[in-house]
């Protein structure tokens, strides 16, 4: 009974650091966006809340938590209320195979630094990014609006045709590995990142990746000069925030399996495994932002044509070429 | 405890299986039908099938129901209208009696085949849920699974050839 309560508290108080550090981290990330950005386009950022403009996060917040929550007449209402929702745990959830270091010894205890060790971690990572297509897909339906519904159709399409090269271009990582597992995709990569070896199967990923998370240059679903603000457009106060915050944590778990995948995940020279993780993901979110800052955006056909008739075949082919490769070197 | 949690999962997905027939509103369906096919993605895994369950979210809620949802928004489907003392409604509740009953039977009676081979409860646990299935599906059943992938293949071609068509 006792080593019960022990494997339950160490596992709730895993979950209780990952929300906070995450859910901060999401905050930060949405000021350092708008700094760096201002910074790109020569101009100063938010800099009034706080010193150099700090507490922003927290002044967005009761903002959003004190505006008037309206629901759109002729809405579908349940499934209105339940979109954001949606939208902010299936991102959330993804969160509980990701391996931040490795085992590390508590009072004794063994504790690994990830909330449960999936045998199948990167088919629950696929399967929940197939899932947060809803948040959107029903967010935009149930506004009743022209430009929401627009945008969640757009998003629809988008989301399912990158995810097809995205998961495609897993496939070589999990050979070199043989396994399912993410813990086991790092340790892996203990002499040599995966990136050095697969650079073109990153650059796959990296594609796919940057069109998951709906940003410039693949933002069609939330077109601001197109579509008003895309699938949230209806929404307002904290429904709206969440929205938000999902794209951003949604950006943090793009970013931890890109280091996860690629980049070596925890391992690296001196400094403690945590900060290196970290460091990569931060790394990462930095070239989301400063893509953002610098790509004009994709035109839709552009996109799908981009999508299905380039990356797709690439992406097969290199599955096919590393997979071939790996057999004859085998000796198969 | 476990027990406990396959009556409340089991409640659940009858109830949203209920729901799907029962909704008006096409969207309402679909989403129920998405329970549904949660619930059944928890069954594999408390049935030691972690693969299954992580397949049966991607290829039917994240694939298969997310194309019906395109399907319903495209086309704008309103609310069906209900038809009241349709006969095809009695033949579907005889069938889906005959079906539970027939269920029941074979349940009670003990008469269920696969208990007994090589690849046992111990042996999943022991090597893996999903190597067991890669290797039985390139092994004994690659006949099978190569007929399958064929099938599939001529079906995308036709898809592409019907597409074509209207431009």
């Amino acid at each position: 009974m006792n080593d019960i309560l022990i494997t339950l508290l160490i596992i709730i108080i895993k979950l209780g650091l990952i929300f906070a550090v995450v859910l901060t981290m999401a905050a930060y990330l949405v000021l350092a966006e708008r700094k760096i950005l201002a910074r790109m386009q020569l101009r100063y950022g938010p800099n009034r809340v706080g010193p150099f403009g700090m507490f922003q996060p927290v002044a967005d917040l009761i903002k959003m938590l004190t505006k008037e929550d309206v629901c759109p007449a002729g809405a579908d209402k349940y499934l209105f209320l339940f979109a954001p929702g949606l939208a902010a745990v299936t991102a959330l959830m993804s969160l509980a195979v990701v391996p931040f270091g490795p085992t590390i010894e508590i009072f004794g205890q063994q504790v690994p630094q990830v909330v449960c060790d999936l045998n199948i971690g990167v088919l629950y990572f696929l399967g929940l990014s197939s899932l947060a297509v809803y948040g959107i897909a029903l967010g935009g339906w149930a506004s009743n609006s022209k430009y929401a519904l627009l945008a969640s159709i757009r998003g629809l399409a988008q989301l399912i045709s990158y995810e097809l090269s995205m998961g495609l271009a897993v496939v070589p990582i999990i050979m070199a590995a043989r396994s399912f597992s993410l813990t086991d995709i790092v340790m892996a990569q203990e002499s040599l990142p995966f990136v050095l070896i697969y650079p073109e199967t990153f650059l796959i990923f990296f594609v796919s990746v940057a069109a998951e998370s709906k940003r410039i240059p693949f933002d069609l679903p939330e077109a601001e000069n197109e579509l008003v603000a895309g699938f949230h457009t209806e929404y307002s106060g904290m429904r709206f925030g969440l929205f938000f915050v999902g794209e951003y944590i949604n950006m943090i778990i793009l970013g931890s399996m890109t280091t996860i995948f690629f980049l070596g995940g925890w391992h690296g020279p001196l400094l403690p495994p945590i900060f290196w993780f970290l460091f990569k993901v931060l790394g990462v979110a930095f070239v989301f932002i400063w893509m953002r800052g610098t790509m004009p955006r994709f035109r839709y056909d552009q996109l799908m044509h981009f999508g299905w008739k380039v990356l797709m075949p690439i992406a097969l082919l290199d599955v096919v070429v590393r997979g071939g490769f790996m057999v004859w070197s085998l000796g198969g | 405890m476990e027990i406990m949690y396959f009556y409340l999962l089991a409640a659940v997905a009858v109830a949203s299986g209920f729901m799907v027939v029962t909704c008006k509103s096409p969207v309402n369906n679909a989403i129920a039908l998405m329970m549904t096919f949660v619930c059944l993605a928890n069954f594999y895994v408390m049935l030691d099938a972690p693969f299954m369950a992580a397949i049966q979210i991607m290829v039917y809620a994240g694939a298969i129901l997310m194309l019906i949802i395109f399907t319903i928004m495209l086309l704008n489907l309103g609310t069906a209208v209900a038809r009241k003392g349709s006969h095809s409604v009695v033949w579907a509740t005889v069938l889906a009696l005959l079906i539970a009953m027939q269920g029941y039977f074979v349940i009670n009676r003990g008469e269920v085949s696969g208990i007994t081979g090589e690849i046992t409860g111990e042996m999943v646990k022991k090597v893996g849920h999903t190597e067991l299935i890669a290797k039985s599906l390139f092994t004994d059943f690659l006949l099978p699974f190569e007929i399958a992938s064929i099938l599939l293949l001529v079906a995308i071609v036709g898809a592409v050839i019907i597409a074509k068509k209207e431009v």
